[in-house]
C-alpha cells in the first residue's frame, strides 16, 4: 500500500465516524448519510488506480458495478416506505453474501495450504457472511408475506441448530488444520447458509427488525474478517465500525421492546400462546361500536385528543388522512398529539419516517416517556392500526409473550376510539383486553376510509 | 504476530470503541435510519470485491468476482439511497411547509 491510499483510506474512515455521529442526530442525519457516501467514494476511487487488471476483470467489474446500480437505485427508489425494512434487509444479505464470496476468492488464490493468518479470517468471512446472507433472505421473504410471519418451530430446534452450529466450527477446524481444498469452503459455505435459515425461522415477523439489526452487525463483522484476509485498512475499520455499532443498535431495539436479545432470538415468540389465545375469550363477548357521526362529535368537542398510530396506519397509507383529521380538529382548538411507541410500525422509528412524510409536525410527535403521563388527561384517545403496542396484558398477564414489554398508556383516557379493520389480533397474534374496556369504542374498516369518514364527521358537528 | 497484523489488530479494537461510543446517544426516532447507514457502510465490500475481481483470469474467479462486485454495489447503492429516502422526509421541518395548504 502506498502512502497516498493509505492517507485516502484513513479520510474515508474519518467521514464514516463523521456520517455515524452525524446519522445520531435529527438535524444533521441527512448530511451524515451523505458523509458516509462521500467516504465510500473516496475509498472506491483511491483503491482504483492501484490495481493491475485483466481484461476480463475490467470487464466484470465495469459490467457489476453497471448492474449492481441499476438493482440498487430502482429497488431502493421504487420501495414502498411501508416496505423499507425488508429492503434494508435485502440489501444487508446481499452484503453478507459478498463479503463471504471475496474470502472464498481470495483463499482460492492462496491455494491448498493458506497460512493461517489469512485462513482464520477468510473462513470467518465464509461462515458469518453466509449467515447472513441467508438470514436477511428469510427475514425479507417473512416480512414480503412471501411466507407465514409467524414462527416456524419442531421439536428439539434449539438442538438442531446447535448440532448445525457445531458441524461448522468442527468443519472449520478440519479447514484450518488439514486443508484448504475448495470443496470444503463449499461444504462450510452450504452448511451456514442452512444455518442462517435454520436461525431465522422459529422468528416472529414482529422480531424481524431485532434480527435484521444483528445480521447487519453480522455483516460488518465479516467485512471486517475480510479486511483481514486482504490486508485492506478500509476493510477493516468500516466492518469494524458497522460491527460494533449495529451490536449496540440491536441492544437498543430489543430494550425498546422489553425483552432481552436471548429471548428474541430463541424465545420462538408468537408460538407458545397461540393455543391460550384461543382458549381465552373469542367466545363471542360484545364490544361497542359507534357510527363516524357520533365518533365526529366526540372528538369536536374535546379538548385534548392523543393519536395513537400503528402499522395498520402504514398499511392503508392513510397518514395523510390522520393529518387532514388532526388539521380539522386543530381548527376547532382541539390540541392533538400523537404518542409513538419505541416500536410502532415494524421498526423503530419506522412511524415517525411515515408520519413526517405526511408532513405531520414534528413538535406534535411526543415519544413514550414523554407522552404517557397525559393520557390521563386526554378526552379522546384515537388508536389507528396498533394493538399490541396498548395492550394492557403487557402490564397485567405475566403469561402473556408481550409481558413487560413498556407500552402506552391509552387504557386511562377518557374515551378511547379503537379504529381496527376487524377482531383479529395484532402483529404478536394476541388478543388485546382494551378492545373489550368499556371506555373503549371500536370503529371498523379501512384506516384511510374511516378516517376519511371522520374529517367529514367532525366538519359537519 | 507480524508487524502488519498488530497493526491491524490495533485499529480493529479502537474502532469497536469509536463504533460504541459513536452512536450511544442516537434517539429512537432515528434507529432505522441509523441501521440502513450502517448497513450502507458495510458496502465498502466493494472495494475488497474490486480487488479480487481486478485479477480474474479463470472462470472460477471470473464468476465469483463478478457476482461479488453485483452484490456488494447493490448493498452500497441501494444502501445510501434507501437511507436518503427516509431521512429526506426529516427535513425542512422547522420551516413552515413550503407547499400552501389548500382551503
Amino acid at each position: 500500500m502506498t502512502t497516498l491510499i493509505t492517507i485516502a483510506y484513513l479520510v474515508a474512515a474519518v467521514l464514516f465516524i463523521l456520517g455515524l455521529k452525524q446519522l445520531s442526530s435529527p438535524k444533521s442525519a441527512r448530511n451524515g448519510n451523505f458523509t458516509a457516501a462521500a467516504g465510500m467514494a473516496l475509498a472506491l476511487v483511491a483503491t482504483i488506480p492501484q490495481l493491475h487488471f485483466t481484461t476480463a476483470g475490467i470487464r466484470i467489474i465495469a459490467v457489476g458495478i453497471v448492474i449492481g446500480s441499476v438493482v440498487g437505485t430502482v429497488g431502493a427508489r421504487m420501495v414502498k416506505m411501508t416496505a423499507i425494512p425488508q429492503m434494508v434487509a435485502l440489501f444487508n444479505g446481499v452484503g453478507g453474501g459478498a463479503a463471504a464470496l471475496v474470502a472464498v476468492a481470495e483463499l482460492l488464490r492462496f491455494g491448498e495450504h493458506p497460512g493461517f493468518a489469512v485462513a482464520f479470517p477468510s473462513v470467518f468471512s465464509i461462515v458469518i457472511g453466509s449467515v447472513s446472507f441467508a438470514g436477511s433472505m428469510i427475514a425479507f421473504a417473512k416480512l414480503q408475506e412471501l411466507m407465514t410471519g409467524t414462527p416456524i418451530t419442531y421439536p428439539r430446534q434449539q438442538l438442531v441448530n446447535g448440532l448445525l452450529a457445531a458441524a461448522i466450527v468442527g468443519f472449520v477446524i478440519a479447514v484450518l488444520a488439514i486443508a484448504s481444498v475448495p470443496f470444503s469452503f463449499l461444504s462450510l459455505a452450504i452448511l451456514a447458509l442452512v444455518l442462517g435459515v435454520a436461525f431465522v425461522l422459529p422468528i416472529g415477523g414482529a422480531d424481524m427488525p431485532v434480527v435484521i439489526s444483528l445480521l447487519n452487525a453480522f455483516t460488518g463483522l465479516a467485512v471486517a474478517a475480510t479486511g483481514f484476509t486482504l490486508n485492506n485498512f478500509a476493510l477493516i475499520v468500516a466492518g469494524t465500525l458497522v460491527g460494533a455499532s449495529g451490536s449496540l443498535l440491536t441492544k437498543m431495539m430489543s430494550d425498546a421492546m422489553g425483552r432481552s436479545l436471548t429471548n428474541v432470538l430463541f424465545g420462538a415468540f408468537g408460538q407458545v400462546q397461540a393455543g391460550a389465545a384461543a382458549v381465552a375469550g373469542k367466545e363471542g363477548r360484545s364490544v361497542r361500536s359507534a357510527s363516524a357521526e357520533d365518533l365526529g362529535t366526540l372528538l369536536a368537542y374535546s379538548r385534548r385528543v392523543i393519536i395513537v398510530p400503528g402499522y395498520g396506519l402504514a398499511v392503508a397509507q392513510a397518514q395523510h388522512a390522520v393529518r387532514e383529521l388532526a388539521e380539522v380538529l386543530e381548527k376547532r382548538d382541539v390540541e392533538v398529539l400523537y404518542a409513538i411507541h419505541p416500536v410502532a410500525g415494524r421498526m423503530p422509528g419506522h412511524m415517525n419516517v411515515l408520519l413526517a412524510e405526511a408532513n405531520v409536525p414534528y413538535e406534535q410527535l411526543k415519544e413514550m416517556d414523554e407522552i404517557n403521563d397525559e393520557f390521563k388527561n386526554a378526552d379522546v384517545v384515537l388508536i389507528v392500526g396498533a394493538n399490541d403496542v396498548v395492550n394492557p396484558a403487557a402490564r397485567s398477564s405475566p403469561g402473556s409473550p408481550i409481558y413487560g414489554m413498556p407500552i402506552l398508556n391509552a387504557d386511562q383516557a377518557k374515551n378511547i376510539v379503537f379504529m381496527k379493520r376487524s377482531m383479529r389480533p395484532g402483529f404478536a397474534g394476541i388478543d388485546n383486553e382494551l378492545m373489550f374496556d368499556p371506555k373503549t369504542i371500536m370503529f371498523f374498516g379501512d384506516a384511510k376510509d374511516s378516517l376519511t369518514k371522520l374529517v367529514q364527521a367532525v366538519k359537519a358537528a | 504476530m507480524s508487524n502488519e497484523l498488530l497493526n491491524e489488530v490495533t485499529f480493529f479494537v479502537l474502532a469497536i470503541f469509536v463504533g460504541i461510543e459513536v452512536i450511544s446517544k442516537v434517539p429512537t426516532i432515528l434507529h432505522t435510519p441509523l441501521m440502513s447507514g450502517t448497513n450502507a457502510i458495510h458496502g465498502i465490500i466493494l472495494v475488497g470485491a474490486i480487488v479480487i475481481a481486478a485479477g480474474a483470469s479463470s472462470p472460477v474467479t471470473i464468476a465469483l468476482g463478478l457476482v461479488a462486485v453485483i452484490l456488494a454495489t447493490t448493498n452500497v447503492v441501494g444502501g445510501f439511497v434507501v437511507t436518503d429516502r427516509m431521512l429526506e422526509m426529516f427535513k425542512g421541518r422547522q420551516q413552515p411547509s413550503k407547499t400552501p395548504q389548500v382551503k
